[in-house]
């Protein structure tokens, strides 16, 4: 029981880490706290699910629903992220912060009624992936192999950014944008394309997360709204702009959740609200978050 | 010349429900939708956006349902219940937000109207849940009224009431601590050193824009009948920063002019483009911000110093 607990707790953590850390590297990078990044969430959930039904339908070939997971986190992140960050974000910078709010506030709600319009408002259902990879005996309680995937997952997803942060000059790169945006550029970075590689990395993240989620729950308008609060409260907890502090945000909040789940039923929804409360009573920057420039 | 302008909306505000009977309960919702954004318009002043405030305004909403539910009647006494529970949340809250600045504040307010969404959602026994609660007809100073009546009456005295709040206001913006507010804005740091107890500042304007949030729920509870918990949701708290830009932060009656608007587009929109609305929302606002960043009321004051220097 308790085993199971902590399971779905860090399944549940996964899950939020992917959409959580896509969100601090933007805020880090951009220095905008983007509240359409739940719609990136809901966007790659649906187009997961279409891609995937098309695929293990048409061909007959379950397996295939695999490649249209990732395949629909990269449409996702890689034509809609720089589209948005072109069009609308870039004229965000040089305004004050609560416009900067409202302007992705705006994006949130044309995001949400272009989701509605390309894919309606019925609910989408596709369990193929999990249903694939079938279960695993767990002392005597069958688990989702998925599920464990999916923490593989994000374990990859982390090590693969830590790498990319410091092991590339890419990563490199994003670090000195993040450190001093002038001094960056001063030295010849060209800072508009950092900041359209990192937007549609952050997009895409969110995608991959929406996209993952999608065989384990039902889709439908309001996902993207529920899912960017969550993420809020994961990113203040770790520290804004910190990929650790989500890490370390997810976790918590999927394992306090897990245990509030098996202790107090009715409170399973504001536990993740109130981890956040009560952690940014004790460290008000979160808990990895620095007072200075020095984020990421 | 300001009351001029003043007087004018006010005016057409008034006139509304009677060329436009249909629109009546949709410009009581904007007057109330109007007084949370005027909460917002009061924080902003200090530089804090609060991303939350559907917290106050569910609250109100709640204590005005809960009240009536335990038989009490009275529609002014239920009004001030609502602001009376708005104040004293906010002050109970604001005693801990009061510490944050920037996107934290916007943040932790979120989360705590978060948290209430749950809880209204969750307590079902107590709540109805996501159905909500039913808010019957009340009496108005006495005088019991059918449905139809009750609403018109209450659209003018939801006027007066925005009045009388917007004098108030505008009387507060002159005191010092009024002053102070937009100094904290400005530079914290120097304000302190000058022995203005900043803290302290924020936490009166934080309270007071909550109770204007409250008052704003009681009267949509009582102009619709019926409270749900998504009064409280984040998109609704995000509704009151978009109507407070939309009109525009310079002064007292931006706020409604913004939630008139508003109010007006979704009654239309809700209708006739029932996909497509808040794209329509969502773009309208990217459209003010960019080419019309001091809302619609500058728009009127342009269009007067246009007039009066020709």
């Amino acid at each position: 029981m308790i085993l199971l607990g902590l399971l779905d707790g860090l399944v549940y953590g996964s899950l939020l880490f992917l959409v959580a850390v896509g969100l601090t590297l933007v805020f880090g990078v951009l220095r905008i706290l983007n509240i359409a990044h739940g719609s990136f969430y809901a966007l790659g959930a649906y187009v997961a699910v279409v891609l995937g039904f098309w695929v293990g339908q048409g061909l007959g070939q379950p397996w295939l629903t695999y490649p249209a997971l990732l395949l629909a986190a990269a449409l996702v992140g890689g034509i809609l992220g720089p589209l948005v960050e072109r069009l609308f974000l870039r004229w965000a910078y040089p305004r004050p912060e609560v416009l900067q709010l409202l302007i992705t506030f705006s994006l949130f709600l044309i995001l949400e009624d272009l989701q509605k319009l390309l894919f309606g408002v019925q609910p989408y259902f596709l369990d193929a992936p999990l249903r694939f990879l079938g279960t695993v005996n767990l002392g005597g309680i069958p688990y989702a192999r998925y599920q464990l995937l999916l923490m593989l997952v994000a374990v990859g997803i982390f090590l693969g950014l830590r790498l990319l942060l410091q092991g590339t000059s890419l990563g490199k790169v994003l670090l000195a944008v993040v450190a001093d945006r002038e001094m960056a550029q001063a030295l010849g970075v060209d800072v508009n394309r950092v900041y359209l590689v990192a937007f549609s990395l952050g997009a895409g993240l969110a995608a991959l997360g929406g996209a993952l989620a999608s065989p384990t729950v039902t889709i439908a308008p309001g996902l993207g709204a529920e899912v960017i609060v969550l993420s809020f409260a994961v990113v203040a907890i770790g520290g804004l702009g910190q990929v650790e502090g989500a890490a370390l945000g997810a976790l918590l909040i999927g394992l306090c959740r897990s245990l509030a789940v098996y202790l107090a039923p009715e409170l399973d929804v504001v536990v993740p609200y109130l981890v956040m409360v009560l952690v940014l009573l004790v460290r008000p920057v979160g808990l990895l978050g620095t007072v200075e420039v020095r984020r990421i | 010349m300001r009351w001029v302008a003043w007087g004018g909306v006010l005016l057409g505000i008034a006139l509304l429900p009677l060329f436009f009977p249909w629109l009546g309960l949709a410009s009581t919702l904007a007057l109330a939708k109007g007084l949370a954004a005027l909460g917002i318009a009061l924080l902003l002043r200090a530089g804090l956006v609060s991303f939350g405030h559907g917290l106050f305004y569910g609250a109100g909403a709640y204590a005005v349902a809960f009240a009536t539910r335990e038989g009490l009647r009275e529609g002014a006494v239920l009004l001030s219940l609502a602001l009376g529970v708005g104040l004293s949340l906010g002050l109970l809250v604001g005693f801990f937000v009061s510490r944050y600045r920037g996107i934290f504040f916007a943040m932790l307010n979120l989360a705590l109207s978060m948290v209430f969404y749950a809880l209204l959602a969750k307590f079902y026994y107590l709540t109805g849940g996501t159905d909500g609660m039913r808010v019957p007809t009340p009496t108005l100073l006495g005088i019991p009224l059918e449905r139809t009546a009750f609403g018109e009456v209450l659209f003018y005295l939801a006027l007066g009431l925005v009045l009388a709040t917007g004098l108030v206001l505008d009387r507060f913006l002159r005191t010092p601590v009024g002053k102070a507010l937009a100094a904290v804005a400005t530079n914290e740091v120097r304000l302190e050193y000058l022995g203005v107890p900043v803290q302290r500042v924020v936490l009166v304007a934080y309270s007071l824009s909550a109770g204007l949030a409250g008052l704003g729920g009681g009267l949509a509870a009582l102009a619709v009948g019926h409270v749900v918990p998504e009064l409280a949701y984040w998109v609704t708290s995000g509704e009151f920063v978009y109507i407070t830009i939309l009109g525009g932060v310079g002064g007292v009656p931006g706020p409604f002019l913004g939630a008139l608007a508003y109010e007006l587009v979704r009654t239309f929109a809700f209708k006739y483009l029932a996909y497509t609305w808040q794209l329509l929302l969502g773009g309208t606002m990217l459209l003010v911000i960019f080419f019309l960043p001091g809302g619609l009321w500058a728009l009127l004051g342009e269009r007067r110093r246009r007039a009066t220097s020709a």
